[in-house]
């Protein structure tokens, strides 16, 4: 079953948005300036692409400039901050709020589950590096081993599983949710570092990648449509995030109470593209997960943050 | 106070309904109506969702701070032709491939009569 699409709708548009690789559409003819910089990377991209796919490090490096240009005035570092880049009295509402987050007692919540011993005496801090601070940079990472990606919710259920307990479901917001929310702010302030090193791990991320500008669902959007063509931009009545970043700062507590994660993120995007969306922990979501991630390579994570 | 203007307004409104119906003026409420039923389709977000992308300057309960595609004001001059406006509607890949506008017929998202509806409508604006 394709289900990229609603299950009773059987007809669409199988087009993807153009990548950064054949980056001719609709903004070109709006900026001479952007058209000339990716002219040059577009005759380049049209002479190469029989030869090879753009590197992870080129489609960063063309997107961060995209970025730069759409928005000069605005620090690389700063789009951990998502759409409140282009809203400064969102921006100013959002540090008043953070001073006394009201996802403290749920982060607390979470602190418990993550000190509550296993069986075994050990506990989820003995099951990381550094007792799990400053880690969560590097998930999602491709296993060579397992030939997939890994999460950082899949080393919580691998860390309970060679404990002998039982793992926990992707998804929930309890316990995996209040756990990782929690296991997450350790790494607060940690620069992201996502590796593609191999063949087995660039397929990963080209499928990733491939999701993030592939039309899907009755609205025959793509994630690129908005995220990156449309990010700054105002959807009805909010500013929609950049896609640079937009992996750095989870989870967010939307109005300071609904906990919501990356992939609770892509659930709801799809359902919105009116898509049927992949599960939790799925291999599409990983890969997408990771190639978003790789993305916000060098930026500070931040987490947990308050979203309205 | 908003509320209470917004009554008013509202009480206005129904006094030129009634005007209306007494004075026999059928032709022209039906077409009003018409326009209603396209201007709640245009602003449902299950719908045509407008205004999620679109602003119309000249319809002053149209909400929106959107500015990703051009606002529609003056669509019967830039559309003259009815069927062109409804194939934009319809399937806008056509025009541009690249472009982010739902396909609303070709995607069944809207019927032709609603397409038809929404054209009414924005035709006033």
């Amino acid at each position: 079953m394709d289900r990229t699409r609603p299950a009773h709708f059987g007809i669409g548009d199988t087009t993807r948005l153009s990548n950064f690789g054949v980056f001719a559409g609709i903004e070109l003819r709006h900026s001479l300036l952007v058209a000339t910089v990716f002219g040059l990377a577009l005759v380049l991209s049209a002479s190469f692409s029989a030869l090879a796919m753009a590197s992870p490090v080129e489609d960063r490096g063309r997107i961060v400039e995209f970025f730069e240009q759409r928005f000069p005035a605005i620090p690389l570092d700063d789009y951990v901050y998502g759409a409140l880049i282009a809203n400064p009295g969102g921006r100013e509402q959002y540090e008043k709020i953070m001073e006394f987050p009201p996802f403290l007692g749920d982060l607390e919540g979470g602190k418990k589950i993550w000190e509550t011993p296993f069986h075994n005496g050990r506990g989820f801090a003995d099951c990381f590096s550094n007792r799990g601070h400053n880690v969560v940079g590097e998930y999602p990472y491709f296993d060579e081993t397992l030939g997939k990606v890994v999460t950082f919710e899949n080393a919580i259920n691998a860390c309970l599983r060679t404990n002998g307990e039982r793992e926990l479901a992707y998804g929930d917001r309890e316990p995996m949710g209040l756990l990782t929310a929690y296991a997450r702010t350790l790494s607060d302030g940690m620069r992201i570092n996502i590796r593609v090193d191999t063949p087995a791990a660039l397929a990963k991320y080209e499928a990733g990648k491939n999701l993030f500008f592939r039309r899907i669902g009755q609205l025959n959007a793509a994630c690129a449509g908005c995220h990156l063509y449309n990010a700054g931009k105002i959807m009805r009545m909010e500013v929609i995030s950049p896609a640079l970043g937009q992996a750095a700062h989870w989870p967010i507590f939307r109005g300071g109470e609904e906990l919501m994660t990356l992939q609770g993120r892509f659930r709801r995007c799809m359902e919105q593209m009116r898509a049927v969306p992949y599960g939790f922990d799925s291999e599409e979501w990983n890969n997408l997960e990771y190639f978003l991630t790789y993305l916000s390579n060098g930026l500070p994570l931040k987490s947990a943050v308050f979203r309205k | 106070m908003p509320t209470t203007a917004g009554t008013g307004s509202q009480r206005l409104r129904y006094a030129a309904v009634l005007i209306g119906l007494l004075s026999g003026v059928s032709r022209t409420q039906a077409v009003d109506v018409d326009i209603a039923r396209g201007q709640r389709l245009a602003y449902d977000v299950y719908k045509g969702n407008c205004l999620a992308c679109h602003q119309i300057p000249a319809d002053r309960s149209a909400v929106s701070l959107a500015d990703i595609g051009p606002p529609l004001l003056r669509i019967r001059e830039r559309f003259p032709n009815r069927a062109a406006l409804r194939s934009q509607l319809s399937d806008p890949t056509a025009r541009n491939p690249q472009t982010v506008m739902p396909p609303f017929g070709k995607h069944k998202i809207l019927t032709e009569e609603e397409i038809d509806l929404i054209i009414d409508y924005i035709y006033e604006y």
